[in-house]
């Protein structure tokens, strides 16, 4: 399957969900800044690779995917688990491309502009993660 | 004061990133944006104009462990699913702790 966006998937999310979202991201950034305050910033900066999107987002994926499940008449499925489970492969994939935004700030953060430093570990970020997921999936097509 | 912006912030830049993944597809890419660095790019803009720029990248060397503990987290939850078929919810909860004893071990053997 090619990478597509499903827009109409914006409109299945209701509001609580944005907005558990929005809290959990919020009190782990803040979280972020009262252990680095407190510990440290060597302590404080495990946290900067804390899971705070995913537990939401793959409850709501199995929950969605349950609730499809259900209204087309089928009551007991593990679509929703698997969704899940192929999510969590991708955090994986990503947080591999994590390490790497992370040495880039690390490295590159004294000496150049902040801004321009946090943009461009983004993009290394970004590139990365797809390059993997690219390559992955390449690899898995040849295996069958 | 700060507390309050770090928090708009954070919840502002996560929910962009849960947002871009919860529309793409196929699933396995969209997973890819569960470990985005949302709570990196809040946390070290506004640490970059409190502390200065050497205090922030102290904070990115301690978050190259933090990440290898989010891969270790990661595959975890997908043994917990496979293995046990829990719940996507209990299984990314539990998982927590496998973050956390990786991150704070790294932590207490290598980077304090």
């Amino acid at each position: 399957m090619a990478v597509h966006l499903d827009l109409p998937a914006l409109a299945k999310t209701r509001w609580y969900e944005y907005a558990l979202r929005f809290l959990f991201g919020g009190a782990i950034t803040v979280l972020t800044g009262i252990l680095a305050k407190r510990y440290g910033p060597v302590f404080g900066g495990l946290f900067l690779a804390f899971p705070a999107i995913f537990p939401a987002s793959a409850t709501l994926i199995d929950k969605h995917e349950r609730e499809k499940k259900q209204n087309a008449g089928i009551p007991h499925t593990i679509r929703g688990r698997q969704a899940a489970a192929l999510d969590a492969r991708g955090a994986a994939e990503g947080s591999i491309a994590l390490v790497f935004f992370a040495l880039f700030v690390w490295k590159l953060a004294p000496v150049w502009n902040a801004a321009v430093t946090l943009f461009a570990a983004l993009f290394v970020w970004f590139a990365l993660a797809v390059l993997i997921w690219r390559i992955r999936k390449h690899l898995r097509l040849k295996s069958l | 004061m700060q507390l309050i912006f770090r928090f708009i912030a954070g919840g502002l830049i996560v929910s962009v990133f849960a947002a871009l993944g919860g529309i793409l597809k196929p699933k396995s890419f969209a997973g890819l944006f569960g470990s985005a660095p949302s709570v990196a790019l809040a946390t070290l803009a506004l640490t970059i104009l409190a502390n200065g720029k050497l205090y922030a990248a102290r904070e990115t060397r301690s978050m190259i462990a933090g990440a290898i503990a989010l891969w270790l987290y990661a595959r975890v939850t997908i043994w917990l699913i496979m293995r046990f078929n829990l719940r996507a919810a209990l299984a990314s909860a539990s998982a927590i702790a496998a973050w956390l004893i990786c991150a704070i071990g790294a932590w207490l053997l290598v980077l304090r």
